[in-house]
């Protein structure tokens, strides 16, 4: 049934659809609706679930690894400041190879404090063994919640289901929320295949030395690389019982583009509406929806934007001292072509910044401009009042 | 030095909302630090995330603004680097005994001289309303919307155990006596823990149909009575104010000087 609700609001009905067992987390602002739903549903029997507030994100996780542990399904929710204190368990997470799911909304990371958008927090936990999915919109939310769960538990692996701080957590829009026996046919009951089992008493995440350590890498390292396999499977019967499909990246009108914009989150709708525009004025441009990221899909890229002309790359994150980070990424997974696209780079949007239509078409209109990229990333739309090193003065 | 010269002006009005007990902690700790006659110059005020810990914002002393949760270890170091000066960390609940419960007790412990002041109000304020480590066995929160099954911590208990050299408790009520713990806890030469009971209307008020801020403190006037008073005898279930803990411990700054001097024979 269509609903107006809001982007946290998708994630909380897909958990409560996805039947979690146990959920556990600490409320960081723009997260909080998602945990405060949930703890709602808990409450009034709407979920046959346990919600733990613990007393930090560490221990959230802490939790939801016991949980998942013990075989049931599990979920946390968090955002910047929290994902980074849960560094140190993203690692465990994955490394002891449990479907965990979370929701992490975008937001900046202090000091400057600061609650607004920004890509940053989660991009830097890219080496964690994590899959990440990017999300643009209310029903993608949603439906990328539900199918986080088959696929970390297809692929015992926990995945990050990833949304844009107010742009989307706190934006509503009609999402068709699913009824619960669909869900329960898409997604059917936990099996786990890492499970406590006082029966047959094994320990686990027990130490591992140098002659077991390199494989046990190796391992997860191969299930990563099924990913897309399992990705697809889960998709297509996601698709067959609701009809809905995202594809690993998604490219938009690039066939013939010769400027592909690339980025991810809700600045994707924005981007939409210019390439439109740009289309009507005969500018011959698409837009590349980054919406998987680790397994990052390479060779999926390299055939959707691989025949571009110029790729340019919109990153509301950074990595001091290189540059923007899906930026650096899109240039590695083209490296292996035989001939390939520049990559242009640019950041826009940091802490909460709006990405206007305005800001797209000024990325359009230097990638056209430019004979080939500039060294470093540039940046988009710097107040020379308000920053000192490009201040002229 | 006027109280008006401690505040930074131009960060005003302030975020907190009509009636929050926040700012009545802010009027008492600079009426106090005024008091005592203390410069701006020898103050650093540390502080973390929360409603309460704005405090920082709007006091014209050096300020460290911290992590959720870590304003203590911060603390530590900077008091370690520069012992002379007095430290004064305000804390919300959620910041001093959540997310930094853990630092909490180890600089209990350590007995490193700095004021930590919590401030009770016994939920988040700041992320919406969650229910805290102190909001307490059967209170509502947005994440307790029935009841809450966790119980809460006694602050006082803890920060004894823990190994402070001074704890207290005070209410938003009782101002004046508010400002005259402060002074202590300020000069006394240890970790100095003074909570302070302190009403969040928007949030804990309204979860638990407390009234608006006037009938929280007056709740705070009723429920609360000086350290082995008669109606305590009378009546266990209220909550005792006053000064717990104030004894002379070796302090953390002062035994380093110590170990420093050992180790240098005296040559640094
Ligand atoms: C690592 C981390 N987790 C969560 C938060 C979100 N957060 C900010 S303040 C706060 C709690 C505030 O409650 P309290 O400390 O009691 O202060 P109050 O606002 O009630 O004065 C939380 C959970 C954060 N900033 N950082
Ligand atoms: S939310 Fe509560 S603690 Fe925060 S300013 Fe408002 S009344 Fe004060
Ligand atoms: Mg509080």
């Amino acid at each position: 049934m269509k609903e107006v609700v809001e982007g946290s609001h998708a994630v909380s009905e897909a958990v409560r659809l996805a039947r979690v067992q146990v959920m556990s987390a600490y409320p960081i602002t723009p997260q909080t609706h998602i945990v405060e739903a949930l703890s709602e549903y808990c409450a009034d029997g709407r979920m046959a679930a346990r919600f733990i507030c613990v007393e930090s994100e560490h221990s959230a996780m802490a939790a939801v690894i016991g949980a998942a542990s013990g075989g049931v399904r599990t979920f946390t929710a968090t955002s910047s400041h929290g994902l980074a204190l849960m560094h140190e368990l993203l690692h465990w997470a994955s490394a002891a190879r449990l479907p965990i799911v979370m929701a992490e909304v975008n937001r900046a990371l202090g000091p400057g404090w600061n609650i607004w958008m920004d890509q940053t927090d989660s991009l830097a936990q890219r080496d964690t063994g994590w899959i990440q999915l990017y999300c643009e919109d209310g029903q993608e939310v949603l439906d990328t919640t539900l199918l986080a769960f088959r696929l970390a538990e297809s692929a015992s692996l926990p995945v990050m289901v990833v949304l844009d701080a107010f742009f989307l957590s706190h934006t509503y829009e009609p999402v068709d929320i699913p009824d619960q026996a669909s869900v329960d046919r898409f997604l059917p009951a936990f099996q786990p295949r890492i499970q406590l089992d006082t029966q047959d008493p094994f320990a686990l995440s027990q130490m591992a030395p140098p002659g077991c350590y390199m494989e046990m890498r190796h391992d997860i390292e191969a299930g990563m690389r099924r990913i897309p396999e399992h990705y697809t499977a889960a998709e297509e019967a996601f698709a067959s019982v609701f009809g809905r499909r995202y594809g690993m990246l998604e490219a938009y009108r690039c066939e013939d583009a010769d400027i592909i914009l690339a980025m991810a989150g809700t600045a994707v709708s924005t981007s939409r509406q210019v390439v439109d525009d740009l289309r009507e004025r005969g500018e011959k441009v698409g837009v590349l929806k980054l919406r998987m990221f680790r397994p990052f899909p390479a060779a999926l890229l390299a055939s959707l934007a691989g025949d571009a002309r110029k790729i340019a790359v919109l990153d509301r994150n950074f990595c001091f001292g290189v540059g923007g980070i899906f930026a650096q990424e899109i240039r590695a997974a083209l490296y292996l072509m035989d001939s390939r696209p520049p990559v242009y780079s640019y950041i826009a949007g940091l802490g909460g910044r709006d990405v206007t239509p305005e800001t797209i078409e000024e990325i359009y209109v230097r990638t056209k401009q430019s004979e080939r990229p500039a060294p470093e990333s540039v940046w988009i739309g710097l107040d020379p009042a308000a920053c000192p090193v490009c201040r002229t003065d | 030095m006027a109280v008006k010269d401690y505040i930074r002006e131009r960060f005003f009005p302030h975020m907190w909302c009509p009636g929050c007990g926040h700012g009545i902690v802010l009027n008492s700790l600079l009426r106090g630090v005024e008091q005592l006659g203390m410069s701006k110059n020898e103050i650093v005020m540390v502080s973390g995330i929360g409603c309460s810990s704005r405090i920082s914002g709007y006091v014209d002393f050096h300020s460290l603004h911290t992590l959720h949760g870590r304003a203590l270890a911060f603390a530590t170091g900077v008091k370690m680097s520069k012992p002379e000066l007095n430290v004064i960390v305000p804390m919300g609940d959620g910041d001093a005994l959540a997310i930094g419960g853990n630092h909490f007790i180890h600089a209990a412990r350590r007995n490193i001289a700095m004021t930590a002041i919590v401030m009770n109000n016994r939920i988040y304020g700041m992320t919406g309303g969650q229910y805290s480590p102190l909001s307490g066995y059967g209170t509502a929160a947005t994440t307790a919307p029935y009841a809450n099954i966790d119980h809460d911590f006694d602050v006082v208990q803890l920060a004894k155990a823990a190994g402070a050299s001074f704890v207290a408790r005070t209410t938003t009520f009782h101002a004046r006596q508010m400002t005259d713990i402060l002074k202590s806890a300020i000069v006394h030469d240890g970790f100095s823990v003074v909570e302070i009971l302190t009403q969040c209307p928007t949030y804990f008020g309204r979860k638990n149909k407390m009234g608006g801020a006037a009938e929280m403190m007056e709740w705070f006037r009723d429920n609360t009575t000086p350290i082995g008073s008669k109606a305590k005898q009378e009546n266990p279930d209220l909550i005792e104010r006053g000064i717990f803990v104030q004894e002379e411990k070796q302090e953390y700054c002062a035994e380093y000087e110590n170990v420093i001097k050992r180790a240098t024979g005296g040559r640094s």
